[in-house]
């Protein structure tokens, strides 16, 4: 049973960082039909960055090292989007390949950048004593990383939804995931709230980044890619569009996946993902599509 | 005659390899309900696309008097036009609510109170989702969301009675009349009994150029230019080419 609980819980942590670089990449499909290969390239250069800003600092105050940290990459990941929409995703709207190629460029350029400054050696981050302990849920000591990016992902869970349900830029990307053309034909700057859906997503793809430092105890350049294949999946499976079916579906991958590759062999549980995937377009052929 | 509300010149619309709309000119006086007619296929609904900058166009667009046809969709609309498409388009995850909400305009007054005194239904409805209505219930919506902005002076309404029962028909054409006494309405209709009821002026389109431009009844009491125009037989229905 503790072992179950265990799984599960570690599951669920791995979940939440599926959740957070899929919401996103989700929301920027659904709306602007962006298929964002440089998502990765956003979680990883946030990490880097906030781990640089805050490396001194980390040692002597490790829980403010990692609050700042905290902000710095979730700033830095959404800056980062925002300029990427601006001066290079903006002028490719009507060009689909294009986008294709360029955030597939943006993505090697990125990680090739970031092995040219720090190299590919993983880079340690000091946890505040907190996240480096346990606690105990029944019987079985869960490591706190865990509970955190639970509870992480629930509250961003949370505040997409009320930004999507309670704002009138939710309402306009709830409409413009069903219908762009319709909205700009009520009056509405669209292109508006692609950039402000791309840096939303920018932002939870750079908190993504700085938590899966937290989850693993270290950042290392290629995380973002290896991350970003997960959430692709996460997002055809949950839908399109939708961050709820995101959430469901990150938590399902996640716990599919710890409990395989500890029950039947390690890399079993990964390869069952795909399965899962393929799965999901057999008996749902338009997952592709916005949900 | 007082300088028209929109005048479209030269409006030039291609599709792929398609070449839609040849450098068709016309305009529309303010006020009433003009009729945008013609057989099928000849360019009806694209033009009301290309005035919105739906599809790509060249040549000008002016609306009262300020030139818009460089302008972008939403731009278009904001200078006072509204779009009440072929097929509906309706939001159908949202509420009729959440529709009615996205068209609102800041700085625009809102015309709920008329909205809501042609379809009475939309009120008891507003938190039933869109795409659970009935095809008439979403016409309601669509039409509605056209008309709640204060600062929409034209709607380009496309088949607004296509595929709707008897009954609701006359609903539909009931509220379109009483919404031509507060905005203009440059109307397509392939529903000639419709286009007669509520239009006074036609436009007839001829393979993507203007054929005729005169009344209505002026066209509908002449058979042979009915024929020539619009396929009309002597009983007055329409050949389908």
């Amino acid at each position: 049973m503790s072992t179950v609980i265990l799984l599960l819980l570690t599951g669920l942590g791995l979940g939440g960082l599926y959740f957070l670089i899929a919401s996103g990449l989700s929301l920027i499909w659904g709306l602007m039909r962006v298929l964002n290969f440089a998502h990765g390239a956003l979680f990883t250069i946030a990490a880097y960055v906030a781990w640089s800003a805050t490396a001194p600092l980390q040692n002597a105050n490790p829980l403010w090292a990692w609050i700042a940290g905290l902000v710095i990459a979730v700033v830095a990941g959404g800056l980062a989007a925002l300029l990427l929409e601006v001066f290079l995703i903006r002028p490719l709207y009507a060009r689909p390949i294009g986008q294709i190629l360029v955030t597939v460029g943006v993505a090697l350029a990125a990680v090739a950048l970031i092995e040219g400054i720090y190299g590919s050696d993983p880079k340690q981050m000091v946890l505040p004593t907190w996240m480096s302990a346990s606690t105990v849920i029944f019987g079985e000591p869960v490591p706190n990383t865990r509970l955190l990016l639970i509870a992480v992902a629930l509250l961003v869970l949370g505040v997409l939804l009320f930004f999507l349900r309670r704002t009138r830029y939710g309402l306009i990307v709830r409409a413009g995931v069903e219908n762009r053309a319709m909205v700009s034909a009520l009056g509405i700057n669209v292109e508006r709230a692609f950039t402000l859906v791309f840096t939303i997503g920018g932002m939870a793809a750079g908190l993504a980044g700085f938590l899966s430092g937290t989850y693993f105890g270290y950042i290392d350049p290629a995380r973002g890619t290896s991350m970003l294949i997960f959430a692709f999946i996460v997002v055809v499976i949950g839908g399109l569009g939708s961050v709820t079916g995101s959430a469901v579906a990150a938590a399902v991958v996640a716990i599919v996946q710890q409990f395989l590759n500890f029950y039947a062999a390690p890399g079993i549980g990964d390869f069952s993902v795909v399965i899962l995937l393929a799965a999901t377009l057999l008996l749902r052929p338009r997952s592709g599509e916005p949900a | 005659m007082s300088s028209p509300l929109l005048e479209v010149r030269d409006l030039d619309v291609r599709i792929g390899q398609s070449h839609i709309l040849h450098r068709l000119s016309f305009s529309v006086q303010s006020g009433g309900v003009t009729g945008l007619l013609g057989r099928n296929g000849v360019g009806k609904t694209t033009t009301l696309r290309g005035i919105l900058g739906l599809a790509e166009r060249t040549g000008e667009i002016i609306m009262d008097g300020e030139p818009i046809g460089g302008l972008r969709t939403h731009e278009v609309v904001q200078r006072g036009i509204a779009y009440v498409p072929e097929d509906r388009d309706v939001f159908a995850g949202l509420t009729v609510e959440e529709n009615l909400r996205l068209a609102e305009r800041p700085g625009n007054e809102l015309r709920y109170d008329l909205v809501y005194d042609l379809f009475p239904e939309l009120r008891t409805r507003g938190k039933q989702r869109a795409g659970t209505l009935s095809g008439g219930q979403q016409q309601m919506v669509a039409i509605a969301r056209a008309l709640l902005n204060g600062g929409n002076r034209l709607l380009l309404v496309d088949e607004p009675t296509k595929g709707l029962a008897p009954l609701v028909v006359r609903n539909v054409v009931d509220a379109l009349k009483r919404a031509a006494e507060v905005v203009t309405i440059l109307l397509v209709e392939q529903n000639l009994s419709v286009a007669h009821k509520l239009a006074r002026d036609a436009i007839v389109l001829d393979q993507g150029s203007v054929g005729y431009v005169g009344t209505v009844d002026e066209l509908m009491s002449d058979p042979a230019l009915a024929r020539r125009h619009l396929g009309l037989s002597s009983t007055g229905t329409a050949h389908q080419p």
